[in-house]
């Protein structure tokens, strides 16, 4: 019995380890937060009453393929925000690391785009590793139960959202109002590294 | 015979036009076949390194002098430096590799902006942030996703040449 309770414990060990370092897998539930938006108020997932799902999206000032997909991220939010599906940004990057990254300049650059969504300020970095972001833009498309249905790219062509041929953020999107399967859960983009505190 | 070389000709010429980016300098704008070409490579004993970088990425640049020191240090090991910055920037990214005094014959720029087509065909464990880079030896790939510090490169290299 003895030898039973330190097998599942190792186990149980081996799982929170494994679970740390990859941050949420498709199928796994994502845990809210309260982040500090630019217009100073928390924001967090229960902040969206009857919300159908979102659009979490680990995004920053500085990245160029962050500021190459600033239009899309308006866009997909233009389009989904009244029907139940809010795009909330979070800055995931450390502002001594970067500090073009910081809150001001958040301000400043949600200001500049006039971003409609919230551009939330992920200070300690905890959000950022429990989800397991690793880059920029790096986005997490969850259901009403908050389920994580994607993970990965906005669309296949970071330079021009004229020549993607597959919308994988908004796909998911769609099926999930439509209550149908995502067509494709996880993709993969090149993206600048989250810089992390030291 | 006349037919055939002016057929050779034409082909050369078309050749040419494809690759005049190519021809201007030092750098060579490839497609992702081509890398994998590079990639495959690898099968003899020669020690291969691919950094993965881009000209707006400041850990790959502030790397990029330890890949420079890396193969004063180690002739035998081959360095190549594989820029993922848009193709329109590709003077900037020659200028830049002569700034940093790259080894002009390993400068590349990948021309494929479906990222999701190609990452995995680096490496599975690539999450596609940069800077990435693979080192190859025997057929053998080793990925590393992380921002190389001063003298680890160096003792990796070390390591992989045992």
């Amino acid at each position: 019995m003895k030898k039973l309770i330190s097998l599942s414990l190792l186990l149980i060990a081996l799982m929170a380890f494994s679970f740390k370092k990859g941050g949420y897998e498709v199928g796994d539930k994502a845990t809210d937060f309260s982040l500090k938006n630019v217009d100073g108020k928390m924001v967090s997932m229960d902040s969206f009453e009857d919300a159908k799902g979102y659009m979490i999206i680990f995004t920053c000032n500085t990245c160029p393929y962050s500021v190459a997909y600033e239009d899309r991220i308006i866009a997909l939010h233009e389009k989904y925000a009244d029907k139940g599906v809010p795009v909330i940004a979070i800055n995931p990057n450390d502002d001594e690391k970067s500090p073009k990254d910081s809150f001001e300049k958040m301000i400043l650059r949600a200001k500049e785009k006039g971003f409609p969504f919230p551009y939330v300020y992920d200070e300690t970095q905890e959000i950022t590793k429990a989800y397991g972001a690793t880059n920029t833009p790096h986005v997490y498309v969850l259901d009403a139960n908050r389920t994580v249905k994607y993970i990965g790219a906005i669309d296949n062509n970071t330079k021009s959202a004229e020549k993607a041929d597959k919308k994988y953020v908004e796909d998911a999107v769609e099926a999930i109002l439509n209550g149908t399967e995502v067509p494709e859960k996880k993709t993969k983009a090149i993206g600048c590294t989250i810089k992390w505190a030291s | 015979m006349k037919n055939l070389l002016l057929s050779l000709f034409v082909v050369t010429a078309v050749f040419s036009i494809n690759k005049a980016r190519a021809q201007s300098g030092e750098l060579k704008i490839i497609d992702i076949p081509e890398l994998e070409e590079i990639m495959l490579q690898s099968e003899g004993e020669k020690l291969k390194v691919i950094n993965f970088w881009a000209t707006w990425c400041k850990p790959c640049i502030k790397e990029l002098p330890y890949f420079v020191s890396a193969q004063s240090q180690f002739p035998e090991v081959e360095i190549i430096y594989m820029s993922i910055d848009f193709s329109e920037n590709a003077d900037r990214v020659e200028k830049f590799a002569q700034k940093k005094k790259l080894n002009p014959s390993g400068i590349y720029l990948i021309d494929d902006v479906d990222y999701n087509a190609w990452i995995d065909k680096v490496s599975p464990e690539w999450s596609g942030a940069i800077p990435a880079t693979l080192v190859m030896k025997d057929g053998k790939k080793y990925f590393y996703e992380k921002e190389f510090h001063e003298g680890e490169l160096e003792e990796l290299i070390k390591q992989k040449l045992k």
